[in-house]
């Protein structure tokens, strides 16, 4: 900090050569350790002095040079735009098109820190051409290099759609489908992650990927012990679910609902959530879709979810997967409600109305509509008379209207609905005649006869 | 004037009789005409209607007819959207199937799933207890003094136990550690590291696996990839000599001539296994090319006929 940038810049044009490995070597120790300094050592104009030999030097220096400038660029942005304004791109380029496996290494990891930061410096690392590059990295057989290239790859294609083609066109996706065999769990991780930053652009992209038959497969990711090669495997399937009914289907012919379902079981906290997500997508694209994911028995972990987890985002997903399971018929609904979901939905709708945080106000918003949702069709009677002791007015105005659909034509369902004391509930609301709520209570007194009325 | 008012009186009842018949004449007439007016009407409009009449039962019949086709083809259309819906659209056979197969597969593919976990944690299993053995073993050569001997029972034999402990059996097994350190294992378990040197080849030798044809060839003077493979793993085939055995009659006839050989050498000096023997008995003579004045000459050691550092690749 006190003129140490100054000191060093000199080293680095020294005669000696373990000299200047040293001094970049210190460099990049600097850079990595503080924004700061990292900002002191591009204000310097260093780079350039760094860059310039990097061809003629020797492996040790150049891996030396990529820790340097992965260390700036891993800040900010505008640290990681200096650095490409500098030309340091290309001397990359020419360090991934070294013989030295190491060397590899550092110039991906540079890139991925690049690319990572923003839209259009992924674009200029696609520009200088590193793509092809990295996709051979891919192939190399040190574990390290691969992980750290599937990683690069999945930072540059996650920003764009043109920049996913740009990486598919390279013909990333077939080896990155074939290393998904690979026992190495951080490897495991990082294809996963690219291949759903692929998938999730479009459909055209995710069809690509599911061609390369990635499926069976994908699904023992879902069993494997490390938790996030489950979060990335679930992520995956998630973005392919989301797109169109087809993929879906094909997802639940695969067997891959099943899989989601045991992993949601299996895992605690925010890496059920793709698997909750993913649910929640394939049972929204029609009522088939979500009858097979009531058959594979999705409701109770999900459930579960909604009753152990803390986290607020992953109540409302679970609350929102639910609501697009049971929100198509009234089959549909009475399997959701057999499940004793509604209760827990209207406590977590209740609870979360006293508070006015803002996240809060999201995940009530979409455990509201779940709830109306099921709600408009739900026939069975059993779940919903708990929920007319509790419920706030306005789900109240759907329960009861659900009451006056059934009631009129079941006399058994009326007999209970007295012997519960529904229809004293029902008395003891008050709404305002002429209201929606007020006729549905007019049809439900219409049912029975006047002395049991009063 | 009785007979004026009686003139008078029968005078107005004249009038009044002629009044009344007048009036009686006059309606007859009246009635008649409406009577007549009736009857022409009544023709009149007969004639038309029967004219219209023939229009008006063929449109009626029309509308009958139309009411009756629609009727039938609504019958009918009825019946074919049932049934096309339910067999095409929303077959619930098809549908029910449809699930039972999907929560089929999901058993299939959960129980696989589960064998996979299954297979995977046994493999780690194992891995562990095999590391574990080896650590045992490892130490237990390293305390190989502990063993017990005839006089003196070592720690893990305690003349109180039935049978000696398991520690006392392996180190009965094992070797004992030379002083010479043990290679040092690479840390790596992972299969991929054991490729280089492994003893058989990878099963995709003659044919590489699926690379798309207009893949950048890695830069420098490569050999082609399968190629380099076919050489590393050629099969040996050794000459013949080789091949044969050592009781075989060529092979007894080379033995022949290499006991002549040793009868009548070619120079004396005999092998002498041990060196420290030959160290005192014989000094290094260094040949003439390198013996200079005053003692070793450097040509041969510290530098050749050519040298060009230039050339040199390892400093860079």
């Amino acid at each position: 900090n006190s003129g140490i940038v100054c000191l060093l810049r000199p080293l680095l044009l020294d005669v000696i050569p373990s000299i200047r490995q040293t001094a970049a070597l210190a460099l990049g120790r600097l850079a990595d350790y503080d924004v700061e300094l990292a900002e002191a050592i591009v204000k310097a104009g260093i780079l350039p002095q760094l860059i310039c030999s990097l061809p003629e030097e020797n492996r040790y220096y150049k891996k030396a040079a990529a820790f340097v400038l992965r260390a700036i660029a891993k800040h900010s942005p505008q640290l990681a735009q200096a650095i490409v304004q500098c030309g340091a791109l290309e001397m990359l380029v020419i360090c991934l098109e070294d013989f030295d496996p190491g060397v590899k290494e550092g110039a991906s990891w540079a890139f991925g820190c690049i690319a990572r930061q923003n839209a259009e410096l992924s674009q200029a690392v696609v520009d200088a051409g590193a793509v092809p590059l990295l996709v051979l990295c891919i192939q190399e057989p040190e574990i390290a290099l691969k992980r750290i290239a599937a990683s690069t790859l999945s930072d540059i294609s996650k920003h764009s759609p043109e920049l996913a083609q740009t990486v598919v066109d390279a013909g990333a996706i077939a080896h990155l489908a074939q290393m998904i065999l690979n026992p190495d769990a951080k490897l495991k991780r990082q294809v996963l992650s690219a291949l759903s930053q692929i998938a999730k652009h479009s459909v055209d992209l995710a069809e690509l990927v599911v061609e390369a038959e990635i499926f069976p497969v994908v699904l023992t990711c879902l069993k494997d012990s490390d938790e996030y090669v489950k979060k990335n495997g679930a992520t995956l399937i998630r973005e392919i679910a989301k797109h169109t009914p087809e993929l879906s289907q094909f997802i639940v012919n695969s067997g891959g609902v099943a899989a989601v379902i045991d992993c949601i079981g299996s895992c605690k906290g925010t890496v059920r959530l793709p698997g909750i997500m993913t649910l929640g997508y394939v049972a929204a694209h029609s009522e088939n879709l979500s009858m097979a994911v009531i058959v594979s028995k999705g409701i109770s972990p999900l459930c579960a979810c909604l009753i152990e987890e803390h986290e607020d985002h992953i109540k409302a997903a679970a609350a929102w997967a639910l609501g697009q399971i049971g929100r198509h018929t009234a089959e549909h609904a009475r399997h959701v409600a057999i499940a004793n979901v509604l209760p827990t939905l209207l406590d977590i709708y209740v609870d979360t109305r006293s508070s006015e945080d803002l996240k809060m106000k999201a995940s009530r918003f979409v455990t509201k509509k779940a709830l109306k949702d099921i709600l408009q069709k739900c026939t069975y009677l059993p779940a919903l008379e708990p929920l007319l002791h509790e419920a706030p007015h306005n789900i109240m105005k759907h329960v009861i209207g659900q009451f006056s659909k059934v009631l009129p034509h079941d006399s058994k369902a009326r007999r209970l609905f007295v012997i519960s004391g529904g229809l004293k509930k029902v008395q003891e609301i008050k709404a305002e005649p002429g209201s929606l709520l007020q006729e549905y209570i007019n049809t439900i007194n219409h049912c029975y006869p006047e002395e049991i009325v009063r | 004037r009785a007979i004026d008012e009686d003139r008078k009186t029968k005078y107005i009842a004249a009038v009044k009789i002629q009044r009344w018949f007048r009036a009686c004449r006059v309606r007859a007439y009246l009635r008649h005409l409406s009577k007549m007016a009736v009857l022409i009407q009544k023709w009149w409009r007969g004639y038309l209607r029967r004219k219209n009449f023939r229009d008006i039962v063929e449109r009626a019949y029309f509308i009958k007819k139309l009411k009756f086709y629609n009727e039938m083809a609504v019958r009918i259309q009825k019946m074919w959207r049932g049934y096309y819906v339910r067999k095409y659209i929303h077959n619930f056979y098809a549908l029910k199937k449809y699930l039972e197969a999907v929560s089929v597969n999901n058993e299939l593919v959960r129980s696989e799933l589960q064998e996979y976990a299954e297979m995977k944690e046994n493999e780690e299993k194992m891995k562990d207890l095999e590391k574990k053995e080896k650590e045992k073993k490892y130490q237990a050569r390293k305390m190989h003094y502990l063993l017990s001997t005839e006089q003196i029972p070592g720690i893990y034999n305690s003349p109180l136990r039935k049978s000696p402990d398991p520690m006392e059996l392996l180190l009965r097994k094992s070797k004992p550690l030379t002083h010479r350190k043990q290679k040092m294992e690479s840390s790596f378990a992972d299969e991929l590291y054991d490729w280089p040197t492994c003893k058989k080849p990878p099963a995709f030798v003659t044919a590489l696996p699926l690379l798309p044809a207009d893949r950048q060839k890695p830069q420098g003077p490569f050999r082609d990839p399968a190629e380099v493979l076919r050489q590393r793993y050629k099969p040996l085939e050794p000459t013949l000599r080789v091949r044969e055995s050592m009781n075989s009659p060529p092979a007894k006839a080379r033995e022949a001539t290499g006991r002549e050989e040793w009868r009548s050498p070619i120079h004396d000096k005999e092998f002498l296994p041990f060196s420290s023997y030959h160290k005192n008995a014989e000094k290094y003579e260094p040949s003439l090319c390198k013996s200079g004045k005053y003692g070793r000459e450097a040509y041969g050691t510290k530098h050749f006929r050519e040298v060009c550092p230039k050339k040199w690749i390892a400093n860079k």
